[in-house]
């Protein structure tokens, strides 16, 4: 939840736990935080100081457990360091690169007394993130922009974090260079906008990775080249030379070599090569000419590879689900989601124009992320509409805070694409693994109508497509938390996808014809049978 | 990281990289409870080894320098600094590799003397300037100081007469001013 509110917002979350199992109940939420950059002030209960070591009742190491998953963590043991560090905390978290940071509070120290006296000013000599960029490697970067006939630009999770929104959509015009963004960048550039060419990576649009694939010039603002988005390494856009501007110096050079390495905050650093930008000679239309080429080739792309789906009339597609939530909504939601095929879906067909109105879980993936998410950022945006997308794996991981939803009034839309499998699990198993669907199948989920209404909420069902939008209209009409269950083709797979290892150019756009012919129906009945006869549970008929 | 499967990236590391070697990594931290660890525990969790680790208090006595012996190519090292300078109580990093630089351990060696080998023990450890400096009817405690091929030759030069424990206090390290020694890199460089 802390997680969802600080997304949104861009302020520090806070989370507040009772020692040893309330600690180490968040250590997910700390290490989904700390590998998505997440602003969060974690306090944690401990044990009196007398007793710390002692293997006392509900004692956890809170410090040791957290250190590999925080930015910075303290024990605080004495009362008249707490009003300080607590100052310190709120400025680490939200800093530089952002991160979670613990602050353990002993028994005693939370009920002894001091003097309150909140410091003005933080200082911390170990400590001092660069905001503004070396103008000299900036200047090399307009030069090179100036030049290069194939650009892009890779946004990440950076962008967003700045608030960088507006920068971004300045250099993208005045140097007619197209963007590409993130899993964790969605946002940061407008879905509609001609040079948006949405997520890259490896369930990103083929356009994009193409173009990634075959530019000069790589522009990347506040990313982290992860193995998601670069695949194979040593086949990793070629023929680029890299710009990379991040305020985070050991993200810079980890994975791939930079050219011209920028450490600084993208909004600073974008505001400054703007400005040299501009003031550099050639007009407009003669870049516009330059760079046509390279439009057309992309837009090429874009014609002949799009992101699709045949709906009929029998089956459900996932997509079109989702596809129609984001075109009824207009695309003006703040989008929430969990983890797994819908999650890529939900980043492939979304188009959004504002920064953090995209929240997911990127870094480590975290099942059970979307739920509480959600419940967070509606918090933050009470008249705000907030959309909740999941599937039944990740959906069960959190279920338990509907309750918090109806206890709190959060009028969140819960969009279920019920495909009856860990889907990406699954499909995984049919491209890779012959298709043994070890454990992928849900079986005994419960009526998540019934659920929902169980916890106080409406729910809805829609078997059919033509039940899609109805359910949609209904749903998004409730003032109230709703759930809406929609029944979707258990096998449909994600594309375009960039199997692990391989390169930009190397997508698989469509189920290969042997997995076309397979009836996997049959195969998933079978595993059903062997589970019946290993007595491991049982799907429904 | 298992030691075998480090110790099978380092050699094939050392063989396929120019840039692979030992550095000395001196860093400045505050004096506080929990900072080894953070830098221990960032050193353990990427799988960089760690040879050798010293800490103590400086003049500042609010400030501690940890001397790090590791191995590793520019990229490692490059990367390794940059995390450790991320450490909120990290002060300062220098790798002391990159200039002159002088380094010295010290070795407390207790081996066993026979009657007969109680005065070889005591010339060996005079031609290595050591001392000894405590003594049994059946044990000698040595204690030397000096750079690691010294300390190594000495350890080499006793182990016939039975070792029977060695305590090392791993390696600290300062740069030297201003001198025209070439760096361990020229020096590679030039061997190379
Ligand atoms: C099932 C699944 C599939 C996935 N598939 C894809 C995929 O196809 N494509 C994809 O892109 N991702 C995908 N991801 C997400 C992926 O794992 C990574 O989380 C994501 O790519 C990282 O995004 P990022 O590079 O923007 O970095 P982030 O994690 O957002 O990091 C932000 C970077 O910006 C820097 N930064 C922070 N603040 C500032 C500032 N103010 N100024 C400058 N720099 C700043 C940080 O130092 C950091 O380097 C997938 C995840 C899952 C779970
Ligand atoms: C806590 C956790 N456990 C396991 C995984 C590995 N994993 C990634 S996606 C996935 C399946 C997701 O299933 P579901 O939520 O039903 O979404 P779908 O793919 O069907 O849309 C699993 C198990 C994970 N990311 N997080």
């Amino acid at each position: 939840m802390a997680e969802g509110y600080a997304k949104a917002t861009g302020r520090a979350g806070v989370v507040l736990v009772t020692s040893g199992p309330g600690m180490t109940n968040i250590v997910t939420g700390l290490a989904d935080a700390y590998m998505d950059s997440v602003p969060l002030v974690a306090f944690t209960g401990q044990v009196s100081t007398n007793l710390i070591g002692n293997d006392a009742f509900q004692e956890a190491d809170n410090i040791g457990i957290s250190r590999p998953c925080t930015k910075h963590n303290v024990l605080v043991k004495d009362v008249g360091e707490l009003a300080r560090t607590i100052k310190e905390a709120f400025y680490i978290a939200t800093t530089g690169r952002p991160g979670p940071v613990l602050v353990d509070i002993p028994k005693d120290v939370s009920t002894d007394k001091a003097d309150f006296k909140y410091p003005e000013k933080v200082n911390l000599r170990g400590y001092n993130p660069t905001y503004e960029g070396n103008k000299y490697q900036i200047k090399q970067a307009a030069e090179e922009i100036k030049k290069a006939r194939r650009p892009v630009i890779y946004a990440g999770g950076g962008a967003v974090f700045s608030d960088a929104a507006s920068e971004i959509r300045e250099l993208a015009e005045i140097a007619q260079v197209p963007v590409t963004m993130t899993l964790m960048g969605l946002g940061s550039f407008p879905g509609t906008h001609a040079l948006c060419m949405g997520m890259l990576g490896m369930h990103g649009g083929y356009w994009s990775n193409m173009a990634m694939h075959h530019a000069d010039l790589l522009i990347a603002i506040g990313a982290r080249f992860d193995d998601r988005v670069t695949g194979k390494l040593s086949d990793f856009c070629p023929e680029a030379k890299v710009v990379h501007v991040d305020i985070d110096p050991t993200s810079i050079k980890k994975n791939v070599h930079a050219h011209i390495p920028i450490v600084g905050d993208v909004k600073a650093v974008l505001k400054q090569l703007n400005v040299y930008l501009r003031a550099m000679d050639g007009n407009q239309s003669d870049l516009k000419e330059l760079r046509r080429p390279w439009r057309e080739q992309i837009e090429e792309w874009k014609r002949t590879h799009p992101l699709r789906y045949e709906q009929g009339d029998k089956v459900t597609k996932p997509q079109f689900v989702i596809d129609r939530v984001f075109e009824m909504t207009h695309h003006e939601g703040i989008v929430v989601t969990d983890v797994g095929q819908h999650q890529m879906w939900a980043a492939q067909y979304y188009k959004g124009s504002k920064p953090r109105t995209f929240i997911t879980s990127g870094g480590l993936g975290t099942m059970g992320f979307g739920l509480p998410a959600a419940l967070g950022a509606q918090k933050a945006y009470p008249d705000k509409l907030v959309l909740c997308i999941t599937s039944e794996g990740s959906f069960q991981m959190n279920l338990q805070e509907l309750a918090t939803a109806a206890i709190y009034k959060l009028p969140v839309k819960v969009v279920l694409i019920h495909n009856n499998f860990h889907g990406m699990v699954r499909q995984w198993q049919d491209l890779f693994y012959e298709g043994r669907y070890a454990s992928s199948q849900l079986g005994n989920v419960p009526d998540f109508v019934k659920l929902a209404e169980a916890y106080g909420l409406l729910g809805l069902s829609a078997s059919k497509p033509a039940e899609v939008e109805p359910v949609i209209r209904e749903g998004l009409k409730h003032r109230g938390p709703v759930l809406m269950d929609f029944h979707v083709d258990p096998f449909e797979n994600c594309y375009p996808m960039i199997p692990a290892g391989g390169a930009h150019h190397e997508m698989l756009l469509e189920d290969p014809p042997e997995l076309r012919n397979a009836d996997r129906g049959a195969l998933a009945k079978k595993k059903d049978k062997d589970k019946v006869e290993e007595g491991e549970g049982v799907l429904p008929a | 990281m298992s030691t075998r499967r480090w110790l099978a990236i380092a050699e094939w590391r050392i063989i396929n990289n120019e840039s692979w070697m030992e550095r000395i990594i001196s860093v400045q931290v505050e004096n506080k409870a929990g900072v080894l660890a953070r830098v221990a525990g960032l050193f353990s969790a990427r799988g960089y080894n760690i040879e050798s680790l010293s800490v103590a208090p400086t003049l500042d006595p609010t400030v501690s320098m940890i001397t790090i012996v590791t191995q590793g190519d520019d990229r490692l090292i490059e990367q390794i600094i940059k995390q450790l300078n991320k450490v909120i109580e990290v002060l300062k990093v220098v790798d002391l590799t990159e200039s002159n630089f002088l380094d010295r351990e010290t070795a407390l060696i207790k081996i066993h003397t026979r009657p007969e080998h109680r005065d070889e023990a005591i010339r060996i450890a005079d031609i290595f300037r050591a001392k000894i400096v405590d003594s049994s009817p059946t044990t000698y405690t040595i204690e030397v100081t000096g750079d690691v091929d010294k300390v190594e030759a000495l350890i080499n030069l006793l182990k016939p007469l039975g070792i029977k424990e060695i305590v090392r206090t791993g390696r600290v390290a300062i740069a030297r001013e201003a001198a025209k020694i070439p760096t361990r890199r020229e020096a590679q460089a030039a061997k190379a």
